[in-house]
């Protein structure tokens, strides 16, 4: 470093500050957001900071907060997964119809599940790859089917909309030790589906900054031809993420089904969005190339306190809405800003 | 045209009266030229002069159809540009093949990532990478604040020596520049000028591609003149001036009618 030539800067980048850099961070947005909604929903509400109240806006947080980070490992990578939400309902069903109409052992239904998860996500990738079209609508198409199907295949086999009797099958019990069971803590009635999601939310995040395929994930979202160019198996890269979206489907769907013991029709329709939002909150831009796991975690965090924390205020639920979409509009506005600080050019 | 140095080591990269037909159209024929260790050679021609068609050739991006491509001194037919890769022959496209979002080191080492451990457990080597970009970019005489900045903050100019770096880094010998100074302004081409001698003179073969005669004299050690897809000839530098290199590829006779033309209106 003892060169004499001079730093080559341009006199047109101004240093960045402290703020910058600490913006640069795409979570930073949705950690002041949550401290700011728990502060205000633990002064002005007398449940929301007592151990059962907190338990149940974990949970609450926990179930959108492992599809949120899923999904986002996805938009870091550029594509898009409307078929989540109802993927968590396929996978439900699957094992209940398995189990309680034809008697299939619960672990092999759960396996079951599983394959039937990842090839739905596989072929999600597989078309929006080999077409080339936007996988918002390839995916809008999966999820159409998806809930034609769970509704349509569960009413010919059960008569019903629903799946009843799960509790009876051999072996629900052990199996509800992985998915449904809870222990105490903290004088907190804690829910294992918190532990999956902060298990997942590290290991993503480890994943994302760490890993070769970390590197890939931002690189085929941020320029996909850059990336083929120097080596990038792009194909692989989007195939995984699509499968990590529907086995993240799968998980939840356990979680559900094992927690509540039944599981309907209709589970997980409309909850895409939700997803897309909570990655978006926490700084995942829409365009792909930019995000993180963290931020997805704490995008689920902010919707699972102000889910419980407007029950536990007596207020409309419909607030809840209004409030996420308030919520979505100022994250896209920050995310905007911090593009244009980071001073991304073309 | 190569006599000269027929005694020395043979070149990196020669061509011998090299040519390429798709089909009924002769893209290029009849063009002859070398890159020696520490040369540069300037490619130039007005647009359709078949200069995309040569370094396809070079990159092995395409195989040629006539005559003969010699890497150091042996006969070679490119089927990818792998191939040529592996014989250290490097190019870089206009695009850069960057991701503006990515800091500059992750952009650095993306698709050779360094690692540490071993299967499920193997991760980026951070501190290696962030280290070894630095030094490579301070080679090339770019003295990066903070190499975790996006790559979209840097100049033009910085952003292709950067790839310039990367090529070098990963074993390049010679390095073909696709345009490098097309999109900039007249400050940035200037950055990108000095790169180009920079990795000249660490022993870089370089094949600088432009259609600026202003901006290959400076640099240039040899001259390729390319015109409708046929070689007008290789110079040395002490035997042109720009401003017979600019007339040739315009095509003395047609740029005095032009000015003619002008003139009168």
């Amino acid at each position: 470093m003892t060169r004499t030539a001079p730093a080559v800067t341009d006199e047109r980048i101004k240093p960045a500050g402290l703020i910058i850099t600490l913006l640069r961070r795409p979570e930073v947005g949705a950690a002041v957001a949550a401290l700011a909604i728990f502060i205000f929903f633990s002064v002005s509400t007398q449940a929301f900071l007592t151990p059962a109240g907190v338990a149940t806006w974990l949970y609450s947080a926990s179930l959108f907060g492992i599809m949120a980070v899923a999904v986002a490992l996805l938009m870091i990578g550029g594509e898009f997964d409307l078929s989540a939400g109802a993927m968590v309902g396929t996978t439900g069903l699957i094992v209940g119809i398995v189990t309680t109409e034809w008697g299939v052992n619960i672990w092999l239904a759960l396996v079951i599940a599983l394959a039937i998860a990842l090839a739905i996500g596989a072929a999600n990738a597989f078309v929006v790859m080999k077409t080339g079209l936007p996988s918002f609508i390839v995916t809008l198409a999966t999820f159409f089917i998806l809930q034609g199907v769970n509704l349509a295949v569960t009413k010919i086999i059960t008569g019903t909309v629903s799946i009843q009797g799960m509790s009876a099958v051999p072996g629900f019990d052990a199996v509800k030790v992985f998915f449904g069971s809870s222990f105490a803590l903290l004088g907190m009635d804690v829910k294992i589906s918190i532990v999956w999601w902060i298990a997942l939310t590290a290991l993503a995040t480890w994943i994302l900054l760490r890993t070769r395929s970390g590197n890939w994930i931002f690189a085929v979202g941020g320029q996909i031809t850059s990336s083929r160019q120097v080596g990038v198996p792009v194909m692989k890269v989007k195939m995984g993420l699509f499968m990590t979206t529907a086995g993240a489907g799968w998980l939840v769907g356990m979680l559900q089904l094992f927690d509540v013991s039944t599981v309907q029709a209709t589970t997980g329709i409309g909850q895409e969005f939700i997803y897309i939002i909570c990655a978006v909150v926490g700084g995942c831009l829409l365009t792909g190339g930019y995000g993180s796991a963290i931020g997805a975690a704490l995008g689920a965090l902010i919707y699972g306190m102000t889910l419980q924390g407007i029950v536990f205020a007596q207020w409309d639920n419909n607030w809840l809405k209004a409030f996420l979409g308030g919520m979505l509009l100022l994250a896209v506005l920050v995310n905007l800003y911090v593009r244009r600080q980071a001073g991304v050019r073309s | 045209m190569t006599d000269a140095q027929a005694s020395a080591d043979p070149p990196i990269l020669e061509v011998r009266d090299i040519g390429k037909t798709y089909g009924s159209i002769l893209a290029l024929q009849g063009v002859s030229a070398s890159v020696g260790v520490g040369e540069v050679l300037c490619v130039l021609g007005d647009n359709g002069a078949g200069k995309s068609t040569f370094i396809k050739i070079l990159s092995g991006a395409h195989a040629h159809t006539h005559g003969k491509l010699l890497a150091y001194g042996v006969e070679r037919t490119f089927g990818s540009p792998r191939e040529a890769l592996d014989l250290g022959i490097a190019t870089v496209y206009q695009d850069l093949a960057v991701v503006p979002l990515m800091p500059v080191w992750r952009n650095f080492f993306l698709g050779s990532e360094l690692t540490r451990g071993f299967g499920p457990f193997s991760q980026l080597d951070v501190k290696g990478m962030r280290r070894i970009t630095k030094e490579e970019l301070a080679k090339m005489g770019i003295d990066l604040r903070d190499v975790d900045q996006p790559i979209g903050t840097l100049s033009g100019g910085e952003r292709q020596s950067v790839a310039i770096a990367r090529a070098v880094y990963f074993g390049a010998k010679v390095v073909i520049l696709d345009e490098p100074t097309s999109a900039l302004g007249v400050k940035q081409a200037g950055v990108v000028l000095k790169y180009i001698a920079q990795a000249r003179d660490r022993g870089l073969g370089v094949v600088f591609i432009t259609h600026n005669p202003h901006h290959a004299y400076p640099v240039g050690d040899r001259f390729l003149l390319l015109k409708r897809g046929t070689s007008l000839g290789d110079f040395k530098k002490s035997e042109i001036t720009i401003e017979e290199m600019t007339k040739l590829m315009a095509g003395g006779a047609e740029l005095d009618a032009l000015a003619h033309d002008l003139a009168r209106a």
